[in-house]
């Protein structure tokens, strides 16, 4: 199993989870976090004052697949948050040691 | 018959200066959305304290003392009387024996003075947000509520020295605004900016929390000063004293709309962009400009005249910053720049008043205010200090002063 984590832009987020309910990923977390990458912030002014924000505000999205999904979630992400401008995020894959589902107990990929 | 009529005059003037009063009242609740919206998240719930607080203890100070001083039976034009807790009401009797020459309770007159002096001691909360000592703030009140606004008060709108050298101030500009921005000026210079704000020669921003809080806020006070200027009229049970507070509410509107879109103006051409936060500052900018004369200039030249005191308080804001005096919510360039402009402005339509009156009149209440503030803010430094810890500022004075936070379900 394979932990997916895709940094992207907020406005994407509904794009990239109706892409990845499309290929029949069933769970999704989110989290809103800021960053930044090779994008630079950008200043603003505050009663004459200006000050640089660095920190964009970025969501990120986690979903847990099996192995034989993972190359199809990593396009459908691609593919549905990709602006094609600087700032589209990043993805991330991590092996995924264990899944369980809480209600039932199952594990493994029955859990996902 | 005449009797009767009297009688109604007085109901009316009386019911005047009770409804005004009250919605000046409501202008601490305008301070309190505008300071809230302007202060980090951190410091909220201490403001917040900071200005119902305030309003307490002016009621309670200056009806124990504070308007007995501004008001006594006697006086030699610099020291009134000193005199304890508020008097007895007017009987029918004698109201109609006057002729109407007696014309309101002294008790509404008590309740329309008290608001204004909340007015002036909020003013101080905003300049010293964020890192001042709660309780240092607050027996500071005391004293400004019960002796320092009381006795420049006296010199002008009790009879004092000030109103027999002719100085000019219809509801406030010098006695309320200027005196609240001296004696804030006094605690931020003795206080020090907040932490981080002016590093390594560069002026940091700190950007406020809540800018429909501090909206709100803005149009609150814009409302309550319908009653801050349109009561100090102080009467309007006949043709003439209704006109003139119809013009006096006309007036005010008129210099807070030219206050806002000047400075949205000034704001755009300096720094390229509509700061609202200036603009709300531009609205009490024009309140204050007009409030030292709001009847005899034409709406034309009220807005005139709130549009200067819009461009500025721009500039004052700027300039206090670049002096590193720390204003987070711009209370001593809306209040006292502008104070100082209200009071001369009254020359521009108001045949009475001379330069030179204004100009003594705007020097005596800042002088007075600012030093005996300083004295005040002095001894509460050595005593028990004035500014909160490091530590405090940092964490935040919500939780270090108050034991709490402003928005708890927010994480950070």
């Amino acid at each position: 199993m394979k932990l997916i984590t895709a940094i992207v832009k907020p406005f994407k987020l509904d794009d990239v989870r109706t892409a990845l309910s499309d290929i029949g990923v069933q769970g999704i977390t989110v989290t809103e976090v800021k960053g930044f990458g090779r994008q630079k912030g950008h200043t603003e002014l505050y009663r004459g004052a200006e000050y640089v924000v660095d920190f964009l505000p970025k969501v990120k999205v986690e979903v847990a697949v099996s192995d034989e999904m993972s190359d199809k979630a990593v396009e459908a992400i691609t593919q549905s948050a990709n602006t094609g401008k600087i700032g589209d995020g990043k993805i991330f894959i991590t092996n995924l040691e264990s899944a369980i589902r809480i209600r039932t107990g199952e594990t493994g990929s029955e859990a996902l | 018959m005449e009797g009767q009529v009297i009688e109604l005059a007085y109901a009316l003037d009386t019911f005047y200066f009770l409804v005004m009063g009250a919605f000046v009242m409501w202008m601490a609740a305008g301070f309190s959305m505008l300071e809230a919206g302007l202060v980090r998240s951190k410091s909220t719930v201490e403001i917040l304290t900071k200005n119902i607080a305030l309003y307490s203890i002016a009621s309670i100070m200056y009806m124990l003392v504070g308007y007995n001083l501004m008001y006594p039976a006697d006086g030699n034009g610099f020291m009134p009387a000193i005199s304890f807790f508020l008097g007895a009401d007017n009987e029918a009797a004698d109201v109609i024996a006057s002729g109407g020459d007696v014309y309101y309770s002294a008790l509404s007159d008590f309740f329309f003075q008290v608001v204004f002096v909340a007015t002036a001691m909020s003013i101080v909360s905003g300049a010293v947000a964020e890192r001042m000592k709660l309780s240092s703030f607050l027996l500071f009140c005391v004293v400004m509520t019960g002796l320092i606004y009381p006795i420049q008060g006296y010199w002008k709108w009790g009879g004092g020295f000030l109103d027999a050298a002719g100085f000019s101030d219809f509801a406030g500009s010098g006695v309320v605004h200027l005196c609240g921005a001296a004696a804030a000026l006094a605690g931020v210079l003795l206080l020090g900016a907040r932490k981080g704000k002016y590093v390594n020669g560069k002026i940091n921003a700190i950007p406020g929390a809540n800018m429909p809080l501090a909206t709100l806020g803005t149009f609150i006070l814009w409302l309550g000063w319908f009653g801050f200027n349109g009561g100090s009229e102080l009467m309007v049970s006949n043709v003439g004293e209704a006109n003139a507070v119809a013009m006096v509410f006309v007036n005010t509107n008129a210099a807070a709309a030219g206050g806002v879109i000047a400075a949205l103006l000034f704001s755009k051409i300096l720094f390229g962009k509509f700061d609202l936060s200036m603009s709300l500052n531009g609205a009490i900018g024009g309140l204050v400009s007009i409030t030292a004369e709001p009847l005899a200039p034409t709406p034309e030249l009220a807005a005139i005249i709130g549009a200067i005191g819009g461009i500025l308080v721009v500039i004052s804001i700027i300039v206090l910053d670049k002096s590193r005096i720390d204003d987070p919510v711009g209370a001593i360039s809306a209040h006292g720049t502008c104070g100082i402009w209200g009071l001369i402005a009254v020359c521009l339509s108001n045949g009475d008043a001379t330069l030179g009156a204004q100009l003594y009149g705007a020097a005596v209440i800042f002088a007075w205010t600012f030093v005996m503030a300083l004295i005040f803010w002095g001894i509460l430094k050595m005593i028990i200090g004035i500014r909160v810890s490091e530590e405090a500022e940092e964490m935040g004075v919500d939780v270090a002063e108050c034991g709490m936070e402003a928005y708890p379900e927010f994480k950070q």
